[in-house]
């Protein structure tokens, strides 16, 4: 079972998009959420799933890495599962859901290109929950210690003596 | 006396701050058998401290106390309540300086006479110039073990450098080389040379870049003559009826208010923190606040013109491996108004960890021309632009009445706007910029807007007239004997280089001048 919900009806445009079936997270059961291949699971407790796995799906759409899995924008918005973020995050999602049934879809996440999908957050891009989820993940996302070998940086490096002997200046292609 | 100091010893100098300014003057001072209180709002953090991790350390180190903006540059939208990105500790944003140690070019110290009258700047002379000040660099560059000056060698260059460098040659720049920096390339002054581990922003854990917080601090203390109250945090200045200051009032570790007699007070709070302080010392005496029969205290704030430029190639550079501020361009520090603007700017080499180029390579902008940019994190080199921008008189530091700190005091609102120089200066060191890294094949170049300042100039400024500024030639008060500034706010105009070794050149100058002031009774 998918995460989006059954379209309203067989539109061209809803009948692409829920055969693509674009979002790459499943519920399972009642409160978990997990990657296709089981690799990974994020348990909701306050929010609904599907609302937790649109909110991934925005993540990866405002900072988009192919290189990084799912498991890192969930790792990034898994915060906002908690009782004072509850209120203020479905509504948000289900903005962004009206946004997008505004332009013919079932919902946000049956929208099955990205930049159809980054068309509907330009529009929402003033309102305070995006910019909150925005500036939220600068930090969510990339202070994740995880995803800095996917990008090549080492972090922390005294423990290791810094670069003295491990590189500092082994550029060769200038 | 030996310290402690006694809270009612009328006979000490107290210096407020303990950076690049306060931490040298209240350590020189002690060294002279001057009796000196430090009070440093912020804790002790010393190299085994320092996190080599840009949030965690933000979070040790920065000042974060809270401010307001105003005005247009960028700053004001994207981190409104964070205008400057300086340190709150013992040793101050010496902890955080990338460690460039650059004297002042001869026609500097002249800026109005050099760019003449540039509509809408409040341009002025210093009343010091570089044969006064010679003999002090050369102390100061002895004091911070600056590489190549007296006979220590340069840094070794690191990958960011070779860019740098290969570019600039490219472009037919002459002065490249990799900087006189207070990092040590050898074994110097009972510290070790740089063992290239970046993280410089974020304190030195090697103790191989000068801060004060481990040098000049320490000594004083094992002197006697200095005692350091940490998480202090001053609340004004209080002065009697002939005008002469008696003391500082400030809240303790504990929150609690006292009151320290002082004979000599020292402001070194950086030119944010400085100017609100004597702004909100005012009296009946003194009701614009204290030091301004000019009007100038807070005005002519400076930052200086900056931006950076980051460009990805088609092969790995690994910018954020060794120095952080691994070498300099010079080429374009010159007076020159044939390029459109007065005054100069230089290129020094920048690197910004993952976390820190996602906040700062273009902040607010998400989507995938954001994100392939880090995508090429691994491939980017970096630089800096740091030029000279006009002092305004209504670039300035004023009290925020409607927005109180802990203590219940106004906070400072830093407002700035960028004169046409300034924009001038700073497209055309993009354009160079990204011509650079174009010469050594880069394929794609961001133009990346200035950080919160690090660099807070002017803020109570030195003239000659005491129509014009704040302090005179020794950054004595003009209107108040006893008062002294002490930090980068006493420049009359910001020049192109690199602040902390002309601050620290001041401070030992100052601590000669106050030493002997004191000991002739004048003072």
């Amino acid at each position: 079972m998918t995460s989006h919900p059954r379209t309203r009806g067989l539109t061209r445009r809803a009948l692409l998009s829920h055969a693509v079936a674009t979002v790459a997270t499943v519920t399972v059961g009642a409160n978990f959420i997990c990657a296709p291949d089981a690799a990974w699971a994020l348990e909701v407790t306050v929010l609904k799933p599907e609302t937790m796995a649109t909110l991934i799906l925005m993540a990866r759409d405002i900072y988009p890495h192919d290189r990084l899995g799912d498991e890192y924008y969930a790792a990034a918005v898994k915060g906002y599962d908690a009782a004072e973020e509850a209120e203020a995050v479905e509504a948000g999602i289900a903005a962004l859901d009206a946004a997008a049934a505004g332009a013919g879809y079932a919902a946000y996440a049956a929208v099955p290109w990205e930049a159809d999908r980054v068309a509907i957050l330009r529009g929402m891009e003033a309102s305070p929950f995006f910019q909150k989820v925005r500036g939220g993940l600068v930090t969510g996302l990339y202070n994740q210690k995880e995803v800095w070998p996917l990008f090549g940086y080492e972090g922390e490096s005294y423990s290791k003596g810094g670069y003295i002997k491990r590189g500092f200046d082994d550029i060769a292609w200038l | 006396m030996a310290a402690p100091f006694d809270l009612k010893d009328d006979s000490v100098v107290v210096v407020i701050g303990t950076g690049a300014g306060g931490g040298v003057l209240a350590n020189e001072l002690a060294q002279k058998g001057v009796s000196v209180v430090a009070l440093e709002a912020g804790g002790r953090y010393l190299p085994e401290d320092y996190v080599n991790d840009e949030w965690e350390s933000f979070g040790q180190l920065a000042w974060l106390e809270p401010r307001t903006t105003s005005g247009d540059w960028r700053v004001a939208k994207d981190f409104s309540g964070l205008p400057a990105w300086i340190v709150k500790a013992v040793g101050g944003t010496s902890i955080h300086w990338a460690g460039a140690s650059l004297r002042f070019q001869e026609h500097e110290w002249k800026a109005r006479t050099t760019y003449g009258n540039v509509p809408g700047a409040n341009l002025l002379d210093w009343p010091i110039d570089g044969a006064e000040m010679a003999p002090w660099y050369e102390k100061a560059e002895a004091k911070l073990g600056v590489t190549r000056t007296g006979d220590r060698p340069g840094l070794p260059g690191n990958n960011n450098y070779k860019v740098l460098e290969a570019g600039a040659k490219a472009l037919g720049y002459k002065e490249v080389s990799t900087g006189r920096m207070a990092i040590n390339s050898i074994d110097y002054d009972e510290r070790m040379p740089c063992q290239q581990t970046g993280f410089c922003f974020q304190g030195c854990k090697w103790g191989a870049k000068w801060s004060s917080a481990y040098t000049d601090i320490p000594r004083g203390e094992a002197t006697g003559n200095l005692e350091v109250r940490d998480r202090c945090h001053v609340l004004r200045i209080e002065h009697g009826d002939d005008g002469r200051v008696t003391g500082v009032v400030y809240a303790d570790r504990d929150g609690v208010e006292q009151f320290q007699a002082a004979k000599v007070v020292c402001v070194a709070g950086n030119s944010i923190e400085s100017p609100r302080l004597l702004l909100n010392s005012a009296s009946s005496m003194f009701p614009d606040g204290l030091a301004n029969s000019s009007g100038q205290v807070g005005r002519n704030y400076m930052r200086h013109t900056t931006g950076s430029v980051y460009a990805v190639f088609p092969e790995p550079v690994r910018m954020w491996r060794g120095t952080t501020m691994a070498g300099i361009v010079q080429d374009e520090a010159r007076h020159d108004p044939s390029r459109g603007f007065v005054g100069g700017y230089e290129f020094e080499t920048l690197s910004l960890g993952l976390p820190f180029m996602a906040a700062f390579l273009d902040p607010g902008a998400w989507g995938r021309e954001f994100t392939s940019a880090l995508d090429g994190y691994e491939n980017m080199a970096g630089l800096w632009i740091v030029g000279e921008d006009m002092p305004q008189e209504t670039n300035r530091v004023t009290l925020n009445t409607e927005v109180k700190d802990d203590f219940g005091m106004p906070v400072p609102n830093v407002n700035f706007d960028d004169h046409p120089n300034d924009v001038a200066m700073r497209n055309h060191a993009y354009g160079r910029g990204e011509a650079l890294y174009r010469a050594v094949g880069a394929t794609r170049v961001f133009p990346t807007p200035p950080y919160p300042s690090t660099h807070n100039l002017g803020t109570n400024r030195m003239s000659e007239n005491p129509r014009d500024g704040v302090v005179n030639a020794h950054g004595q008060s003009h209107d108040v004997p006893n008062l002294f500034v002490s930090d980068g706010s006493q420049f009359t105009s910001g020049a192109a280089e690199n602040p902390t070794l002309t601050i620290v050149a001041l401070a030992i100058r100052q601590a000669d001048h106050i030493a002997s002031e004191l000991a002739k009774g004048n003072i």
